[in-house]
């Protein structure tokens, strides 16, 4: 038998969770240009630059309708154009309008990416715009945007396992999808072990809020060369997903660096040689 | 006719209170109210799990206590027609809403609120979602719906003397969610399994696929006379009335691993996997498409 104490900070949180009261769109599908969210961080990233909407022929943007498990919905975020030296897809920003930290992700590319396609999977903690938008080499904005409802009260965006996320924090997994062939994009898939919480969480044995701990920064490298470095925050999911492509032009490593924000480091690699498809940590 | 008819069945299946409330007295001193087979709604307001009390010589403890304070409330009437014994304990199976959101309904009777040894931390982490959702999904009439943390723990087992009545928890290991308690009466032989299983209704994985398969491993070792699962029918045959849960979640693991196997990504995972099951289950596509994701997240860490 064991007791607990209310820590005053659980009892303040938990406080503030019953008094504060938050407003629901009425509209299932509220005008995309109005979400106020969306204004802050349109006028902080973009200033007054103009972002072309219309027209999928840059950028698109795939999600489920619901999000079915709010701490894990899949994102695929597809380029139509290649990454040409010329022209190529520089960065891409995903942003959640509702999301505690609306800015989920900014990924930056190179012509040695191949493909500006991005898969990941995100939590989405209320009905919310899910927006991409691309800027090119040139400096335009592309945007693609998909409205995802929350699904059924019983799913949240917190973790299942908070115990078992902790005891494997930091393990890395890559992995090659296909054999690997010279000279063209190929598709890789790199796995982070990391709870990558918000922060609202409590440790199991001192009963005090563990502080937010996340996966902030992941550079992946070819032979030297960037391919994708990515600043990311707990709009993520637990255990951070990322497909992506690059383009080998002969045999090398492929390497990734995270950091986290207590600025713990995780490196992982693999050797890729064409022909073989190949899996590591 | 029809009204006699309604009379008799409701005399048939236990206790039918004015509010529409029905419980049954499944064996001496243990009611069980059914919740409904549905995804929560405001015509429901949150009840549709499986609740209940047991009443011992000096006093009683509720389980789960509905998906709002309106389903608390009624609960707690009927707990107050029944006897004029206090309210010890409430109990919480779990952390999800349609089993803690009654809660406050009790707070004036000053009962231990008791939960698993990870319940606070997982109500920590949820319940502001939980509330949101409530609020935005059932409507302002389940204002006062709280999130009430347990101040009484377990961590492995915990008896608890309701006067001539012990009632043994267990905690057991991540399985529907990281927080699952489940409530024996030696008395009658009762086990309250709650969310551990899921009888017609499609079992919810929120918290591992494989912790679950190998917690159901155990259960067909556990005598028992009654069985409480947290949605569907109440005493199932036992222990083959686990077999469905069990078949289900086998078909999740199996599915789920040759998708990975295959270098599907988790959104075909999620269009593919699973959907021989359909016709088995109520409420499939509310829960369904969930269930592939969370198994996917987990599975493919595995090598
Ligand atoms: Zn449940």
């Amino acid at each position: 038998m064991k007791s607990f104490i209310l820590s005053t900070r659980l009892a303040l949180a938990l406080g503030a969770m019953l008094f504060t009261t938050h407003a629901f769109p009425a509209d299932p599908d509220p005008d995309p240009a109005k979400s106020e969210i969306w204004i802050k961080v349109k006028n902080s990233l973009f200033e007054e630059r103009a972002i072309e909407t219309s027209g999928n022929d840059i950028i698109t943007l795939d999600t489920p309708v619901r999000a079915e498990d709010a701490a894990t919905v899949p994102i695929a975020i597809k380029a139509q154009i290649p990454q040409n030296p010329e022209k190529y897809v520089q960065t891409i920003y995903l942003v959640i309008d509702k999301n505690p930290s609306p800015i989920a992700a900014v990924f930056h590319l190179t012509p040695d990416s191949g493909r500006a396609d991005i898969d990941t999977r995100v939590r989405i903690e209320e009905y919310s715009y899910v927006r991409a938008i691309a800027e090119m080499n040139d400096g335009q904005l592309y945007m693609a945007m998909r409205y995802v409802k929350a699904s059924g009260g019983c799913s949240a965006p917190a973790g299942k396992d908070q115990e078992a996320a902790l005891a494997r924090l930091g393990k890395m997994k890559f992995r090659l999808e296909n054999e690997v062939a010279l000279n063209r994009p190929n598709l890789a898939q790199l796995m982070i072990s990391h709870p990558n919480n918000s922060g609202l969480q409590m440790d199991q044995l001192t009963r005090h809020y563990i502080p937010p701990r996340f996966v902030k920064k992941i550079d992946v490298s070819y032979s030297g060369k960037l391919i994708l470095s990515a600043d990311v925050d707990f709009s993520i999911s637990e255990n951070p997903n990322f497909r992506f492509y690059f383009t080998p032009r002969e045999s090398g490593d492929l390497k990734a660096e995270v950091i986290d924000s207590s600025e713990l480091k995780f490196n992982s690699y693999i050797r890729v040689e064409p022909g073989v498809t190949a899996s590591g940590s | 006719m029809r009204i006699l008819l309604c009379l008799f069945l409701a005399f048939a299946t236990g206790r039918a209170l004015a509010s529409g409330f029905a419980l049954n007295e499944i064996a001496p001193g243990i009611y069980v109210h059914r919740g409904v087979q549905e995804d929560s709604s405001p015509q429901n307001l949150g009840d549709i799990a499986n609740i209940g009390f047991i009443i011992g010589d000096k006093c009683v403890a509720v389980i789960d206590t509905g998906g709002s304070i309106v389903i608390g409330r009624k609960l707690r009437q009927a707990v107050v027609n029944a006897t004029r014994l206090p309210i010890c304990y409430v109990i919480n199976t779990h952390v999800h809403p349609d089993h803690i959101f009654g809660n406050a309904a009790f707070k004036d009777d000053h009962p231990v609120f008791v939960g698993h040894d990870k319940l606070p931390a997982a109500m920590a982490a949820r319940g502001g979602n939980y509330l949101n959702a409530l609020k935005r999904d059932l409507g302002a009439a389940t204002q006062g719906s709280e999130i009430i943390i347990p101040t009484l723990t377990v961590k492995d087992v915990l008896e608890l003397d309701l006067g001539g009545r012990r009632l043994t928890l267990k905690a057991w290991r991540t399985a529907h969610t990281d927080n699952d308690l489940t409530v024996f009466d030696e008395k009658t032989q009762t086990l309250w399994l709650s969310d551990l299983l899921f009888t017609e209704h499609i079992p919810v994985v929120d918290g591992s696929l494989k912790g679950w398969l190998s917690v159901l491993k155990e259960f067909p070792g556990i005598k028992a006379h009654h069985i409480i699962p947290g949605h569907g029918q109440p005493d199932p045959p036992w222990p083959q009335g686990l077999q469905a849960e069990s078949d289900y979640l086998n078909v999740l693991l199996s599915e789920v691993r040759e998708a990975i196997k295959h270098r599907q990504t988790l959104q075909q995972a999620v269009d593919t996997v699973g959907l021989s099951q359909r016709n088995r289950w109520l409420l499939f596509d509310s829960f369904h498409r969930r269930n592939v994701t969370a198994a996917y997240a987990e599975l493919e860490w595995e090598d």
